[in-house]
């Protein structure tokens, strides 16, 4: 067993593309439900509807890759305005049954071959990414150029830059956002809405523009998952938006660095077990389980880390207990 | 409609003196106000077959302590709930200093300054004591999206607020709390809270649900003198309440509610008397101290609790 080897593939997750756009979709589910209490159980549907808005722009219409990404942000408002006009009015669990069953129509709309000229159906869509990659400023290069674990190719670099830049503009806007009179407002939904209601606040329209907000920068996750890998309409799946839900609780729900912390600990994690789990089936450590049983009891361990984590720490490693907590 | 300046002198703290001339006409269910801030026409509610509240027509005068009594589930809060915007009814008119409200959502509402507490109160239990307070002001430039992100367009103004959200916060003795979260203020000063939070919004009418439930006795003489405080600056009160020492102590009017319908209303110490009144609500035995009619404690029995323990003793066993 390669030890050396595990922590090193370990340590090389912390900047995927994927990790990144799993940052960008927690701070986003952040927004949602840690600060305005929207069950929103279609993470993965916001992301889908980013990706592929981009994907589709550059591929089907030729656009430039920028225009494509304000494309896909434009489809997450359009899917976040088709999901709340009809369920903010209501009470709060219907959000999470309309945003649950929206992801899987979104889903299945990818999916089918009917669009399969635009969607690419189970295929997904690869090949658009010439013309970002071209917008690449560094300087040429061959080969991996980095330090230990974090070496990249130039292509690579270019999608860590963008996405980085693109995580820390989004903190300092929901930051900004969390301490003005706004945020106030949010969190007092979050607590009672009829008393904010009762308090003069037109609730349904602070929902709506929550919703939005945080659908764009769940949106903006998928979009840069889309510039680092191929897009795939296997990856937005149900359990993906569990995956989101779990770093954002092991993070801290309320608070503005938990869901970063959370997503990128929830990918260290995973990875390691990952690598680590079929390393020990390899030396015979694990003599119940075979090579590929042991990836599935990631998946088990990610499950009950969830409960145990919603039971023990409902605050998260940054929160507060005094400031949130899953059960009220 | 003739305006009637209403003498509301603050007196010493003993006995303020009680707004009168508030009606026109003899005293009876529906009776027209001199100066009415709300008035309701057939407004009715049902919930399946059940008529929740049908309120053929009251109005509320102004400048004054109006207390709506009743026994429970007469439709108190039902009635809140419709005239805030809370619920809607089945049929009905209602308007506020002349404007209309049905159909108004309850935020716009609020704007217009009708603002109400909840008989089971809402403090924001994880904002801060002053976060509470601060939300209750309206017309904030920065709760608006964009505006939100430039804090030199709203920070004079969240200043000022906060002033005024201390200042209330000392006047309702919660200043020493104001960085704390709500949650953790006990019921009565989340009652407290809550009422202060009402006034951030300068409302003309105030409609407290039951704004003693639950509160110490201590704490029920500083309401007390908070409500008829209200009054003096200026505002109109409209609450529910079952403690009939305290509706006779400081309301003005009195409004009686059974089976969803106005029976009686008029002065506190006229409508208490009537005999529907009593048979509806109140019982017989309204100033009957029962630990002293049960034996529990010893005292001087009055005449009533003679009378109520012969009642008793004469029940067939």
């Amino acid at each position: 067993m390669d030890i050396l080897q595990i922590l090193s593939n370990t340590a090389a997750q912390i900047l995927n593309p994927t990790t990144i756009g799993f940052v960008l979709a927690a701070i986003g589910l952040a927004v949602h439900f840690g600060f305005t209490g929207l069950l929103n159980m279609g993470v993965a549907g916001f992301m889908a509807v980013g990706a592929y808005g981009f994907a589709i722009s550059i591929l089907t219409f030729g656009l430039p890759w920028w225009v494509g990404a304000l494309i896909g942000i434009a489809a997450a408002v359009v899917f976040a305005l088709i999901l709340g006009i009809p369920t903010l009015r209501l009470r709060g669990d219907y959000l999470a049954v309309v945003t649950i069953a929206a992801a899987e129509v979104v889903r299945l709309l990818f999916l089918t071959t009917a669009f399969r000229d635009v969607t690419g159906s189970a295929d997904g869509l690869s090949g658009f990414h010439t013309d970002f990659r071209a917008s690449n400023p560094l300087p040429a290069f061959s080969g991996n150029v980095g330090f230990g674990p974090w070496s990249y190719s130039r292509d690579q670099w270019w999608v860590i830059i963008v996405g980085t830049a693109v995580v820390v503009v989004v903190l300092l806007f929901v930051w900004a956002l969390m301490r003005s009179p706004w945020g106030r407002v949010i969190k007092g939904i979050r607590e009672d809405e009829d008393a904010v209601r009762a308090l003069g606040k037109n609730v349904f329209s602070f929902k709506m523009q929550a919703l939005v907000v945080g659908g764009v920068i769940i949106a903006l996750g998928g979009i840069v998952t889309a510039m680092g890998t191929n897009v795939n309409p296997n990856v937005y799946v149900t359990s993906q938006t569990f995956y989101i839900w779990t770093a954002l609780l092991l993070g801290g729900a309320a608070t503005i660095f938990g869901p970063v912390l959370g997503a990128v600990l929830f990918w260290v994690v995973r990875a390691f077990l990952s690598n680590l789990l079929p390393a020990l089936v390899d030396i015979g450590a694990l003599p119940f389980l075979s090579g590929e049983q042991s990836q599935m009891l990631v998946f088990v361990l990610i499950g009950a880390a969830l409960m145990l984590l919603v039971i023990f720490r409902p605050q998260g490693i940054l929160g507060s207990r005094k400031e949130l907590t899953f059960v009220k | 409609m003739s305006s009637n300046p209403l003498p509301s002198e603050p007196t010493a703290a003993v006995g303020r003196a009680k707004t009168t001339g508030l009606h026109i006409g003899d005293v009876r269910p529906g009776v027209a106000k001199a100066d009415p801030i709300l008035v309701a026409d057939g407004v009715k509610r049902q919930f399946g077959g059940l008529t929740a509240v049908d309120v053929e027509h009251v109005e509320i005068p102004r400048h004054a302590i109006t207390a709506l009594i009743g026994p429970n589930g007469a439709g108190k809060t039902t009635f809140f709930n419709l005239l805030t915007g809370f619920d809607k009814p089945n049929e009905g008119e209602w308007s506020f200093n002349g404007r209309s409200l049905s159909g108004v959502p309850a935020f716009r509402v609020a704007r217009m300054g009708l603002v109400r507490t909840f008989q089971l109160t809402k403090a924001l239990g994880l904002l801060t004591v002053l976060d509470n307070m601060k939300l209750g002001a309206t017309g904030q430039r920065g709760e608006r999206f964009w505006t939100s992100f430039l804090p030199f367009l709203w920070r004079d103004q969240d200043a000022q607020i906060e002033e005024k959200a201390r200042e209330l916060l000392t006047r309702f003795k919660l200043d020493a709390k104001e960085a704390d979260f709500a949650a953790s203020l006990s019921g009565g000063q989340r009652k407290l809270l809550e009422m202060a939070r009402a006034l951030m919004g300068e409302p003309e009418l105030v409609m407290l649900d039951e704004p003693m439930a639950g509160v110490n006795p201590a704490l029920t003489q500083s309401l007390l003198e908070h409500i008829l405080d209200l009054k003096d600056q200026g505002m109109t009160v409209l609450f529910v309440e079952h403690d009939m020492h305290m509706v006779r102590h400081i309301a003005d009017w009195v409004v009686v509610m059974a089976e969803g319908r106005i029976v009686a209303e008029g002065p506190p110490d006229t409508v208490m008397k009537e005999q529907a009144v009593v048979d509806a609500y109140l019982g017989a035995h309204q100033d009957v101290d029962l630990g002293v009619v049960t034996g529990r404690f010893t005292g001087e029995h009055t005449a009533a609790e003679r009378e109520l323990l012969e009642e008793i003793e004469e029940e067939p066993k």
